[in-house]
């Protein structure tokens, strides 16, 4: 296969009216029984159990670890989730206290989440976080130079984050909510594969609006028209905003119908959740018992 | 620009190893997600009876000649119920019964009374929503998602924009005294059984007529559904009559000398007959015939927005629609592109249980129409066309039949010029804008018509130029009570919906 030329000034024409109704009309695919349930243990083992606060503590981090590696204690046989995501100063705190799971690390980088800092400290914190041990970077496109139209530095710095990555699996946060339109979104999609993201991801979850589906679907459209002409697959990340089992079971059905069954694996799907993890838990407890059980049953971290 | 090229699809096409997945021993497990178990609509406690009479002067009244027809469920091919076949007998009592009412009861009653009548079937049709979609997916074959969610709700719209209407005729007319027709003879299709009954009994009642109407020989329930809620609304006796039957039934109810008005939606056939048969006579008509829609997608177009409604154009209801957009222009530049892309979602769509809710495509509503649809795809064979047909699984039983596309037609093919009304969609490609206009016009009808372009000016041009009685831009197929439809050419004659749907109910004075 030659090599896919992107052309930087390719502007690909998105009706935002038609998006929304293609996600409506996804969102009414009616997911019962035995569907529903392995679809809750597809989505709890595609979270990125997240905590990015500045007062996160050793402690906090150690909690979530613990939480990622099994999620309800009283069904042990449920999957973990498929990673965390820390800051770069938590990774060897959260490697540590992962040690012997197949949970991975994530670490935002690249001055997240405003991404307002030079290039070489960006590849410094990224190598950095490569070093204390994050399997997987996530990190922050220049948002201002994209909407000035400075798409090839935007190129270039994707480019050498992915090279500062080293063995590590990069994901691209495009923070669509400052993109704002639709044609951007995928423009920036398309730019990020093509300067080497192995996964395309929605916001910082600083940022509102944070993930949305129309926003998703676009990148999902994206990402699929690139594996049609380069034959990679990338992966996909919505992050943000993402609360209720409900909209998760959507945002699989969003990708199975978009890109086929082959993306439903962590390995291209991820969820960049906090809260969503006790929802899905709630309603697995609910499919097997038949009622509800009280929140206060679940851990809250 | 540097670019590492992945020749195979593996876990480490990026050129750098990828984490191994977490949960990969539990993939099987996640299999369930991949097919959508069933969820059916449950159609347990919707009451069919067993036999259906004539709709009469306010009561099932037993037809004249005691015969009657079976109504099946196409999905299933089992007996659903069986209704009474009209006779001029029938015909005759029906038409005196809304006669004596229309004298008597309806056209002096004020406005404001009707329009309660009307609000009130409004309504009922929504607190009976679900039974009326239940049962008008199991006596049609159309999915339950499309009978939920648009016959069903936009049926009820029409009453309610209608029963607007009903005290506020002379703003509708200004400086015009509009006075009732009449009697009604309506006469409506198959595909949309309920929703076009309520394009003609709606505004026929609020301008202050009474009505005769009859379904289709294939879909008669939900209109006898329709004439309890009349019942039970206590609309008065008479005011609206259902009588049951096929063509000669319709034939009956045309030619019968005490009607004044008929509506007819069906094919452009039937709707020459009618006209034929009306020539001389006082009755006004309306006609709603069939159509070719053309759907243009310039090169500019929102490519996979336009993908989508061209599945919506041409796979809504099996493409039992009379406006469905039939015919695919494409520009030439992406014409490659566009057609990939129409093929790999037209394999997502899932072909099956109409009372699935899941379900995209549901059954060919009628043995008949499955063979014509089945000969059609034959002739667009021997014509050399290109043929795709999704890779959708089909069920063992009912009339079912796969989304199809021809490519590589040209415009003196037979599936180029005759409307099929199933689910076969045929693809011609254009280099102008003046070519696509020219092709869109080519065609004896002139119902419907879609244009895809992100440049505004383009949607007006085309617009402008193709001689159709709607064209949607950069959607297809929506409808709403406040906008007229119909069509030019042999598309029809007189508009439904909207101020416009008035005119054919009204004579006007001065």
């Amino acid at each position: 296969m030659s090599n896919p030329v992107y052309d930087f000034n390719e502007i690909i024409p998105i009706d935002s009216i038609g998006v929304k109704e293609r996600v409506s009309r996804l969102n009414s695919r009616s997911i019962k029984k035995e569907s529903k349930v392995a679809g809750l243990k597809l989505a709890l083992s595609m979270i990125d159990h997240t905590t990015l606060e500045g007062k996160d503590s050793k402690g906090k981090v150690e909690q979530l670890c613990s939480k990622a590696k099994m999620p309800y204690s009283p069904m042990p046989d449920l999957p973990s989730v498929a990673a965390v995501c820390v800051y770069p100063s938590m990774i060897a705190i959260a490697k540590n206290a992962l040690r012997g799971s197949s949970v991975k690390v994530a670490s935002v980088a690249t001055s997240f989440p405003s991404g307002m800092s030079k290039l070489s400290i960006k590849l410094e914190e990224t190598r950095y976080a490569v070093e204390e041990g994050a399997d997987e970077i996530d990190m922050v496109i220049s948002r201002g130079e994209f909407l000035k139209g400075n798409f090839s530095y935007v190129f270039d710095e994707i480019a050498a984050v992915k090279e500062a990555c080293g063995e590590a699996h990069l994901k691209v946060i495009l923070e669509t909510g400052e993109l704002e339109t639709l044609e951007n979104v995928r423009k920036a999609s398309d730019l990020a594969m093509h300067a080497g993201a192995d996964f395309i991801k929605t916001s910082t979850g600083k940022v509102t609006p944070a993930a949305t589906q129309p926003v998703t679907l676009v990148m999902l459209e994206a990402i699929r028209d690139f594996h049609s002409k380069t034959g990679r697959m990338i992966g996909m990340k919505p992050a943000g905003g993402i609360r209720k089992a409900k909209e998760a079971l959507q945002y699989l059905v969003l990708v199975k119908e978009t890109l086929g069954a082959d993306w439903l694996t962590a390995d291209y799907f991820r969820f960049g959740a906090s809260s969503l993890t006790n929802d899905i838990l709630l309603q697995i407890v609910k499919q097997k018992s038949g009622v509800y059980q009280s929140l206060n049953y679940f851990s809250n971290d | 620009m540097s670019e590492k090229t992945g020749t195979n699809i593996t876990k480490a096409a990026n050129g750098s190893p990828k984490p191994s997945s977490p949960n990969s021993d539990l993939k099987n497990e996640f299999a369930a997600f991949l097919n959508y178990a069933p969820a059916p609509e449950s159609s347990e406690h919707i009451e069919i009876k067993d036999r259906y009479q004539h709709f009469i002067d306010g009561d099932f009244t037993e037809p004249v000649k005691n015969r009657y027809f079976k109504s099946i469920n196409p999905a299933t091919e089992a007996v659903l119920s069986e209704f009474a076949e009209g006779t001029s007998e029938d015909v005759d009592a029906a038409v005196k019964a809304a006669r004596k009412a229309y004298d008597k009861q309806w056209s002096v009653l004020s406005g404001k009374e009707r329009g309660k009548y009307i609000f009130r079937i409004a309504r009922m049709i929504q607190e009976r929503s679900r039974e009326l979609a239940i049962t008008e997916t199991m006596d049609g074959g159309k999915p339950i998602r499309e009978s939920r969610d648009v016959d069903v709700p936009l049926a009820a719209a029409y009453f309610f924009y209608y029963a607007g209407w009903a005290d506020k005729l002379k703003y509708a007319f200004p400086g015009k005294t509009p006075v009732p027709v009449g009697v009604c003879g309506q006469i409506i299709p198959w595909n949309f059984p309920l929703l076009m009954l309520s394009w003609k009994i709606a505004p026929a009642l609020a301008a202050g007529n009474t009505v005769v109407l009859k379904p289709a020989e294939t879909t008669p329930l939900t209109a006898l559904k329709f004439a309890e809620i009349c019942r039970d609304a206590g609309l008065p006796k008479g005011v609206v009559n259902i009588v049951t039957g096929a063509g000669q039934t319709g034939a009956a109810l045309v030619d019968h000398p005490d009607v004044d008005k008929i509506a007819f939606t069906g094919s452009t056939e039937v709707g020459k007959i009618i006209q034929k048969s009306l020539a001389g006579t006082s009755k006004k008509y309306s006609l709603e015939l069939g159509g070719k829609g053309p759907n243009i997608v310039y090169d500019d177009a929102p490519v996979d927005q336009a993908v989508e409604g061209v599945i919506n154009a041409i796979f809504f209801n099996q493409g039992h629609v009379c406006c469905a957009g039939s015919r695919l222009l494409v520009q030439e530049g992406i014409a490659e592109k566009l057609i990939e892309k129409l093929k790999a979602r037209m394999d997502s769509l899932i072909v099956g249980d109409p009372l699935d809710k899941n379900t995209d495509i549901g059954a060919i509503n009628s043995k008949m129409q499955f063979e014509k649809i089945e000969k059609y795809i034959e002739i667009g064979k021997n014509e050399g066309a290109e043929f795709y047909q999704s890779s959708s699984e089909l069920p063992s039983n009912g009339f079912f039949c796969k989304p199809t596309i021809f490519t590589g037609v040209s415009q003196s093919n037979r599936i180029v010029q005759e409307e099929i009304f199933g689910p076969v969609l045929t693809i011609q490609t254009f280099r102008t804008p003046q070519e696509a206009i020219e092709k869109a016009n080519n065609t004896p009808y002139g119902l419907a018509s879609g244009v895809w372009t992100d440049k505004g000016s383009k949607i007006f041009e085309t617009g402008k130029s193709v001689r159709s009685g709607v064209m949607w831009s950069n959607t297809y197929n929506k409808f709403d009570p406040t906008s007229p439809f119909g069509g030019y050419k042999e598309s029809g004659i007189g508009r439904e919906g909207g101020l416009h749907g008035l005119y054919p109910y009204v004579n006007l004075g001065h």
